[in-house]
């Protein structure tokens, strides 16, 4: 029987690169950037790290292979791959890292995620191929149009009216924006009117622009370790992994009529997995802060019910009333989210973390929470009907 | 001696874009340069999505044509276009893939003449081999502000032919003249056409040849003009038909609908469709004759033998009557090809396709074949080697999905995505029969789409290769209403 990865493995330090138009960085810079913040947060010498994984999705901007990554931090000697897993790829970093110190494999690892997606040369994300037979028959969707579904399939099922989910997924934006603004390291730090929000240009129905996340650059990085050895570092309060779940698509949702488009399953399983894993009963009154993948406005709307934060059906409710504000039951997105932190996409699922680690530590600054227990990340690459999604749960000693 | 077996048509069916545009729009928008024009400006003509062309269109006017029938036991396919895509890759193969005809069918490509489409008829009417398919498919470019812009349409019509019992109509005889009168050409590589003055070809060209053609055949036949229920010329002036018909003596109500206000002038398709317009009409024992005129004429008579039974055939009223206007003259010059309109990075991606990939699912693609699973009976597309419901490898039997009847699960209206007919629609695609797959909407009328919206398929480009231009082609979704 699997015993899990809780609190196998520490966290020794965390560093995040500013995110947004990095124009005048390289890939390479940005993830000097997080990775010397890290490693002054660690508090060790670069020779230490025994083992390094890279996350990132887009070789059009950043190249592929570990070399982008061994050359930019001059690694040398140790093993360092590369993953990739669309959406959820900086989870996937910080999987492979963890899972080599809870093995014994290594002491210390490196788990880093970045993007340069402003050196792609449009807004949004580049078209990417699907596959030789896939390109023949699979139309190719915009990201918000893979998730703007949801909003048709959420509609249906629960018969609201357009308007009023249009109101609550606009609401899910305003909120975001009113974190990100208190956010130094955020892409967008303004606050925006909800009128606004509701009424700006549409990129695929019901999505507008404000439903939809910063396309950025940044960097994100984590270094693991043994509790042991972050203890030997001096380290206190440690910030310990919980869980980090994944589940990928088998094509039940895009392929046969066992799923309404109201939900996300890989969530749902993702969801599941890592409540087992890190001995959650009831995520709405456990979870202290929620970092999730708000790509888009509905998406983190739906995602409060994959969750369970939120009782099927009645996320937007919970949004309307504010659960999932800064002042909320949940705080969601509390460092703007991937809405206003922006979404460099190897480094999201790194950048949550780094969210609830500052928090967990007391160090969030004018966001910082109230004593937070645990932080739940959770990724989702892909589209709804047919993705990856990672949850990572990370939380303080003894919880 | 036994006589000969009757040889005739079995079945029918047609295909107008549902895109139709006002003249009185093309003429103003050349009003500042062109204000003749707007004598030309009546009626509506058709045109074509972006993702419609002759072999997208010949599909749709095949599957009409084939509801009820056998495909299988189609032996030929004759595709007359002189729009064909393809200079080196027969069309008609393409085109019968779709129709899921056998892989043993003969598949031939005719053109060089808006005449063609008669000419393929003939060809099969003369040859008596088994049951042919044959389809006349034209998508008719005209140059910005010619004369051609205002009268040329799209379509396609499809006409089953065989030998025996059951025919609807009966073949009588056919009549050919062949001569280098030049009303109109176009060399291979060049994209519109020239036309010479319209009184010359009709006063010296139609009016010298078709009427005396059409004497010959009826005289072969026994037959005269007075006997005639039904008379269409194609490929002439708009009247034509009338001065034709004057000449010999035909009443003016005999005159089959020239199609010129809701339609156009189909080219090669456009004897097919006059031909299907008098088979909608005629009773029993009427004579029917059309004409095709171009570097000579093509005649044929037939004999309706009775009207055709209900098949939820389309054919070319249904298709003439499922129509919405657009109204901005721009979007036909861009789905043509004729402007160019600056579409962003997004419209840079390279649809370069794999032909072993397509080779290996050509059935999948072109047929829409997905597949059954044997082990648990889930319908799915693609076929893959596991069934995505059981997960038992190798089950797969093959199972067709463009006639299943499908409703929309879930959408949304893309404005971000390159699409050239902006907002792709897409969604999943929920079949009737259990299986699902994302597909694009297309067609999308005024009353728009929203989830549980019932849908047809129909046969599109996908995308089209602007590099090497081998464009890809697969199934799309069409609101039904």
């Amino acid at each position: 029987m699997a015993t899990g990865i809780k609190d196998k493995v520490a966290i020794a330090g965390m560093g995040c690169s500013r995110f947004g138009e990095r124009w005048d960085c390289s890939a390479e810079d940005l993830l000097v950037e997080a990775f010397n913040e890290a490693l002054a947060d660690a508090g060790i010498e670069h020779g230490r790290i025994g083992a390094a994984w890279y996350g990132s999705a887009m070789e059009k901007s950043v190249g592929n292979s570990a070399i982008p990554l061994s050359t930019a931090l001059r690694l040398e000697g140790i093993p360092v791959s590369r993953v990739e897993n669309m959406c959820a790829t900086g989870t996937e970093a910080l999987r492979g890292a963890t899972y080599a110190v809870a093995s014994g494999a290594v002491d210390i690892a490196l788990a880093i995620g970045a993007e340069k997606l402003k050196d792609t040369g449009y807004g949004g994300l580049p078209v990417i191929g699907k596959g030789t037979l896939n390109d023949l028959w699979m139309p190719y969707g915009s990201a918000p149009a893979g998730f703007a579904q949801l909003a048709a399939g959420y509609r249906a099922k629960y018969r609201i009216d357009k308007k009023d989910l249009k109101h609550a997924i606009g609401r899910v934006s305003w909120k975001s924006h009113q974190n990100g603004a208190k956010n130094p390291k955020a892409h967008l730090r303004k606050a925006v009117e909800l009128e606004t929000i509701l009424n700006a240009p549409m990129i695929a129905e019901p999505l507008g622009v404000f439903d939809c996340c910063g396309v950025s650059d940044g960097a994100a990085c984590a270094i693991v370790t043994t509790p042991e050895i972050a203890r030997s570092l001096g380290k206190k309060n440690l910030v310990m992994v919980k869980a980090i779940q994944l589940s990928a698509s088998s094509g039940r949702e895009q392929s046969t009529n066992q799923w309404d488009g109201s939900y996300v399953q890989n969530t749902r399983n993702a969801a599941k997995a890592a409540y087992a894993e890190a001995g959650i009963r009831n995520p709405r009154d456990e979870l202290s802060a929620l970092e999730v993948h708000d790509c888009f406005s509905i998406t983190e709307l739906v995602t409060m019910e994959d969750l369970g934060v939120s009782a099927d059906g009645q996320a937007w409710r919970d949004v309307l009333e504010g659960v999932f504000d800064a002042d909320g039951k949940i705080p969601c997105q509390i460092d703007g989210g991937l809405k206003c932190f922006g979404h460099p996409i190897g480094a999201s699922g790194l950048r949550m973390v780094y969210e609830h680690y500052l928090q967990l530590q007391g160090r969030a600054g004018p966001r910082q929470l109230k004593n937070p227990q645990l932080g739940l990340s959770h990724n989702l690459g892909g589209v709804p009907y047919n993705g990856v999604c990672a949850i990572s749960i990370v939380g303080l000693e003894g919880r | 001696m036994t006589a000969m077996p009757d040889v005739g048509i079995q079945s029918f069916g047609a295909y107008i874009p549902r895109r139709r545009i006002a003249r009185s729009t093309i003429a103003a928008a050349h009003a500042w340069a062109l204000p003749n024009l707007k004598g030309l400006a009546k009626g509506e003509k058709s045109f074509c999505g972006w993702d419609e062309d002759t072999i997208t269109m010949a599909v749709e006017a095949g599957r009409d044509c084939l509801r009820g029938q056998t495909a299988a036991s189609v032996s030929s396919l004759l595709l007359a276009s002189t729009t064909a895509p393809y200079a080196d890759l027969q069309n008609a193969v393409i085109v019968g893939s779709a129709l899921r005809l056998a892989p043993t069918t003969s598949a031939i490509d005719l053109g060089g003449s808006t005449r063609a489409g008669l000419s393929a008829l003939i060809t099969a009417c003369r040859s008596r081999d088994a049951q042919q398919l044959v389809v006349a498919s034209e998508k008719r470019n005209a140059k910005p502000g010619s004369t051609q812009e205002m009268q040329y349409g799209s379509g396609a019509g499809a006409l089953l032919v065989g030998e025996g019992s059951g025919l609807l109509a009966r073949f009588l005889a056919s009549e050919s003249v062949s001569v280098p009168f030049v009303d109109h050409f176009r060399q291979s590589t060049e994209k519109f056409d020239y036309s010479w003055e319209e009184r010359w070809i009709r006063d010296e060209g139609i009016a010298k040849i078709v009427p005396r053609a059409v004497k010959a055949l009826l005289e072969r036949i026994g037959r005269s003009s007075e006997q005639l229920a039904w008379f269409g010329l194609a490929g002439g002036p708009v009247g034509a038909d009338k001065l034709v018909a004057k000449t010999l003596a035909i009443a003016p109500e005999r005159i089959l609908p020239d199609l010129q206000m809701q339609v156009g002038d189909t080219g090669a398709a456009h004897s097919l469709l006059l031909l299907i317009g008098a088979l909608e009409r005629a009773k029993a024992g009427d004579l029917i004759v059309v004409a095709s005129f171009g570097q000579g004429c093509e005649i044929v008579a037939f004999e309706m033998l009775q009207p055709a039974a209900a098949t939820g055939r389309r054919g070319l009223a249904g298709s003439v009557a499922k129509r919405f206007e657009e109204t901005a003259y721009l979007k036909m010059l861009s789905f043509s090809g004729d402007i160019e309109i600056e579409w962003g990075m997004r419209a840079e991606t390279d649809n370069k396709t794999a032909l072993t990939t397509l080779y290996r699912a050509s059935d999948q693609i072109y047929g829409f074949i997905g597949g059954r699973c044997e082990s648990c009976g889930a319908v799915q597309f693609p076929r893959l080697a596991t069934c995505v419901n059981c997960r038992t490898a190798h089950t797969q039997q093959p199972f067709a999905l463009a006639d299943e009847p499908a409703k929309l699960a879930t959408f949304t209206a893309d404005w971000l995505q390159y699409s050239p007919a902006p907002p792709m629609y897409m969604g999943l695609v929920q079949f009737d029969v259990g299986a699902r797959l994302l597909m694009e909407i297309v067609d999308v009328g005024p009353a728009g789409i929203d989830v549980g919206t019932p849908l047809e398929m129909s046969f599109r480009i996908k995308e089209k290769d602007r590099l090497r231009h081998y464009d890809r082609y697969f199934w799309k979704a069409v609101p039904t209403s």
